[in-house]
């Protein structure tokens, strides 16, 4: 193979890296040029895109390091339009003090995205792991004058490079077992060879460190700080684009590369493997992110939380453990990407224009602005499941597929769990929606009212993810079938 | 043609948020005109013999890949419901005419409300069905918590947790059912025989789930909270029509699919509807506020609707959907003369304050509609309450008849709290004037006369109660075929 046919295959990757350069050095040139290297990273996402869909279909390099399929090259997609609307959100920041380096990294964090996606390598994953990580522990620091983001920036790397060594040492037990990387590869030597304790320590270490990406309880105390600290896109970013990778990646390696070690969380019927494992974290993140942000009096505090659980419902998917479980959880965990940009677009605007992301801060956002108000409606509905709204229709795919799987509805314990933790979810969601439209305005005592102000870049990027949360809902086949008709 | 009551509804929804103010309240009522309208022509034009069956109007793929269609049915039981909707929907817009704050969005959960109502009364498709009834929720929170009037935060966050709750236990058992049935088309659903041991308990989950918005006991308590809260909209809207969203579904799902279920259980439904009869109608004898009374009747009057259906034949089922009809109608009544006729001018709703008052001579039209509304609620012949509550009472005295004595028990307690309301609203001795004149310093001289809006809707209702109790055949007539057909009675 060639070198440029190499390069051709990993086009995309390669625009945005490039693009990265090119913003960067515009930040070097001009320090004041934000709206310049904000329209590059633009243009190179939406030039990326394009090079994903002139890939051929199906193609799969070294041993499953670079993999093409309709999957990879869907998802590759959803998290380039999601770095497009991470960029987006940076506009509607106070001009940042780096806008070029701020840039550079979304882009390399979307370039360690590509690489999650698009590998099927233990150790391809674990470069793009890193790449993302380091790129996203940067940017949750980024913002140099608030103690705040530093603590956020310090503990998302503390509790990531711990997570990430557990990844390796995992990783290495699994090659020292099975002699292979490639996920299909050890998928066929763990179908002969029977489970061995060292290996299914190896395969709990690797989870750990997606557990920790995911955020899933007892590995997601970095998250209320990430989220309430670090600057409004990077915590959008880490909220959506790196969990949409992070699930792809969990599912691929454990219904790929662990598929022989299933096992089963059946009520009565638990069997070793890895699904009590996955169940296990999901009924942990359940509980815990729902009833800890039943207490929370901060709107992004809550939104960790809520994601925690979130990753939870998420999880029950991959523990159904068939092709429909998987494209269930995909379908979810996109959902809830689009969903939490749109939701940090109106925090971002809230917080420039009061100071503060509080639930006194969204009082009354409903006189001050209607359209961000509406829209902040539907993101939080959809979070909790009203229909007909595309988190709904979530909610019902993750669960019938979660009944489909075992015999004799042997998940309903997950599935009941899950229906009784967004019930309970839904009473904070109403608590935000309550301050936004009933509470009369704290801040408009203290001065007149006063109206928003967000340019209308803000308010179409805000309208767009509503529009999309809707349409989701409304129309769900449009992203399920393809979901669907992608995974083999 | 009837699909269109629901595209209608929620194009006036999304047309009187986006329009001018002054527009608001004009789309709301002519989409409620129309809605009505379309029901009534569909009413009238549909030959008794097609409503027999739960016979398919639109069906669209909707996602293949898990068997969703969009896909809209019509029996006489599902019109029947249709139609009180129209007309509590009407009524309630003209019972709001004059709603000044927040216009846009007040009109705009309303009829969002509405179209859940007929979403819901028209899907034959499981998860259709769920997508409308959980739509009609979160609407009401807003209604509630934003235009109520006392407590109403903690009345609308206490209804919409209370309606999830009963969502949640709805969800698994449409899970189940979908799982287990492979399909969620309900004809195709109602055909399938799900294990004895799959249905003895699915059934109670769905049933308790669907019942916890029909009001049942003990899980009834959101609904008093609920509806002293709620705006009168609120009330009419949540009384008349959503609480029977609950009881609808109840029969159209739970009883259809699981018979056997229902067959295993349907004697502990008996007991929690009679239990429920009596208990809210002793509980109302006790309040003292106008609005708590009436949701306490709404109780009551719902408790027929489950005992109609824990007879478990066609008598009793179809006396219970009739009730849902009745009921739908007297509820709307009975809240707009309280929410509005008397709470907007005297800004009270105590029953002691009010019998100071001597509001019959202040407004002779209030008087006269109360004293209709409660003659219907209290079951006198001759109007629709006495037709409904007398087949179900009929229906059950085949099968229970020791919970016909204590309904009839209960039916002397509900006429005895809606007389004390009654006397002591409109009725009331002069004697304490001296002193409530002195508190108030109210004259009922200087009470708005009742608006021209306001007869309207309350003529309507008021006409339809009677129209139906007089000759209730012309429901009965397009009900009892359409249960005649359901599965559980074979």
């Amino acid at each position: 193979m060639s070198y440029l046919e190499l390069l051709k295959l990993a086009s995309p990757e390669a625009v945005v890296v490039l693009t990265a350069l090119v913003a960067l050095s515009i930040g070097f040139l001009a320090k004041r040029a934000t709206s310049a290297c904000a329209f590059v990273a633009g243009l190179g996402l939406i030039i990326a895109i394009g090079a994903v869909l002139l890939l051929p279909s199906n193609e799969t390099l070294f041993g499953g390091m670079l993999v093409i399929s309709p999957l990879t090259s869907l998802f590759k997609i959803i998290c380039l339009a999601l770095a497009f609307f991470t960029i987006l959100l940076t506009q509607a920041e106070k001009a940042p003090r780096h806008p070029g380096e701020y840039l550079a990294l979304v882009l390399l964090a979307t370039v360690g995205l590509m690489l999650l996606v698009g590998s099927e390598e233990l150790l391809m994953i674990f470069i793009g792991l890193e790449l993302l990580g380091l790129s996203l522990y940067v940017l949750a620091a980024f913002d140099k004058i608030d103690g705040r983001s530093a603590e956020a920036g310090l503990k998302y790397f503390l509790f990531g490079s711990m997570s990430s060594a557990f990844t390796l040492f995992g990783i290495s037990l699994v090659y020292g077992m099975t002699g292979a990387t490639g996920l299909a590869a050890i998928s066929t030597k763990l179908a002969t060879t029977p489970v061995q304790p060292l290996l299914a320590v190896g395969i709990v270490m690797t989870l750990v460190g997606f557990a920790f990406k995911i955020a899933a309880a007892p590995f997601h105390l970095w998250a209320p700080d990430a989220y309430q600290g670090a600057p409004v896109p990077s915590a959008a970013f880490i909220a959506s684009g790196s969990k949409v990778a992070s699930f792809l990646v969990l599912g691929k390696i454990v219904l790929i590369g662990f598929a022989p070690v299933h096992g089963s969380a059946g009520w009565h019927a638990m069997v070793a493997g890895w699904s009590p494992v996955l169940a296990a974290l999901a009924a942990l993140s359940i509980v815990i992110g729902n009833l800890v942000a039943l207490a929370q009096s901060n709107v992004r505090r809550l939104l960790a939380y809520s994601a925690v659980a979130h990753a939870g419902y998420t999880l029950i998917g991959f523990v159904a453990g068939d092709r429909e479980g998987f494209s269930a959880a995909l379908f979810y965990t996109t959902v809830y990407a689009i969903t939490l940009v749109g939701a940090f677009g109106v925090v971002g605007v809230v917080r420039r224009e009061t100071g503060g992301d509080d639930f006194s801060n969204f009082s009354g956002l409903v006189s001050r602005s209607p359209l961000l108000a509406g829209c902040m409606a539907i993101f939080m509905l959809s979070l909790a499941g009203i229909p007909p709204l595309a988190g709904f229709f979530g909610k019902f795919y993750l669960f019938s597929a979660a009944l489909h799987a075992g015999a004799n509805h042997a998940l309903l314990w997950l599935v009941a769990l899950g229906l009784i933790g967004s019930f309970v979810s839904l009473y904070y969601y109403l608590l935000v929606l309550k301050a936004i439209f009933v509470d009369a305005s704290s801040v408009a005592v203290a001065e007149p009212m006063k109206r928003m102000r967000y340019d209308s870049l803000q308010g179409a990027t805000v309208t767009l993810l509503a529009a999309a949360v809707v349409l989701l809902g409304v129309m769900p086949n449009v992203l399920a079938s393809r979901i669907l008709a992608a995974i083999p | 043609m009837i699909a269109w009551t629901i595209y209608l509804t929620f194009g006036g929804a999304v047309l009187s948020l986006l329009l001018p103010r002054r527009c608001a309240r004009w789309i709301a009522l002519l989409t409620t005109i129309a809605g009505l309208a379309l029901g009534m022509i569909v009413f009238v034009g549909t030959p008794i013999p097609d409503l027999a069956h739960f016979t398919t109007i639109v069906r669209v793929p909707w996602v293949p890949a898990l068997g969703m269609n969009y896909h809209l049915a019509l029996d006489g039981v599902s019109l029947t419901m249709v139609l009180v909707t129209g007309i509590s929907a009407v009524s309630t817009v003209l019972f709001s005419w004059d709603v000044e704050h927040r216009q846009n969005e007040f009109f705009f959960w309303l009829l969002l409300v509405v179209a859940g109502c007929y979403g819901v009364f028209l899907s034959a498709d499981l998860f259709l069905l769920f997508v409308f009834y959980e739509l009609v929720i979160v609407p009401k929170y807003f209604l509630i918590a934003i235009f109520g009037s006392t407590n109403k935060e903690y009345g609308a966050m206490k209804l919409t947790l209370y309606s999830f709750f009963g969502g949640m236990f709805v969800f698994v058992g449409i899970l189940i059912a979908y799982v287990s049935g492979g399909s969620l088309d309900l004809n195709q659903l109602s055909q399938f025989e799900f294990s004895p041991q799959l249905q003895s308990w699915a059934f109670p989950v769905l049933f308790l789930g669907f019942a916890v918005l029909a009001g049942i006991w003990p899980l009834h308590t959101w609904a008093p909270t609920g509806h002293a809260a709620a705006p009168t909209a609120g009330s009419m809207l949540l009384a008349g029509i959503v609480m029977k969203l609950g009881s609808y579904a109840a029969l159209r799902v739970a009883m259809n699919l699981f018979p056997q279920g229902f067959q295993m259980w349907n004697k502990w439904i008996a007991v929690l509807a009679v239990v429920g009869i009596v208990y809210a109608a002793a509980v109302a004898l006790r309040q003292r506020d106008l609005k708590f009374v009436i949701g306490y009747s709404s109780v009551s009057h719902m408790g027929f609707v489950l005992l109609g259906f824990a007879t478990a034949n066609a008598l009793g089922v179809s006396g219970a959907v009739l009730q849902m009809f009745s009921h739908g109608v007297i509820a709307a009544l009975l809240f707009a003369v309280a929410g509005r006729m008397i709470y907007r001018r005297t800004h009270t709703r105590e029953l002691d304050a009010l019998s100071g008052m001597n509001l019959s001579h202040a407004m002779p039209f209030a008087a006269f509609t109360f004293v209709v509304a409660a003659a219907a609620s209290m079951g006198i012949p001759g109007f629709s309450g006495f037709a409904a509550e007398i087949t179900i009472l009929i229906g059950a005295w085949k099968t229970y008849p020791l919970a016909v004595w204590i309904a009839g028990a209960g039916m002397v307690l509900v006429a005895a709290f809606t007389l004390r309301a009654l006397t002591q609203s409109f009725f009331g001795e002069k004697r304490v004037q001296a002193e409530v004149t002195t508190v108030t310093s109210l004259n009922w001289e200087e009470f708005n006369p009742i608006t021209i809006p306001e007869k309207i809707g309350a003529g309507m209702l008021m006409l339809t109660t009677v129209a139906v109790g007089v000759y209730p055949k012309l429901m009965l007539d397009r009900i009892m075929p359409a249960v005649e057909m359901m599965r559980f009675l074979k």
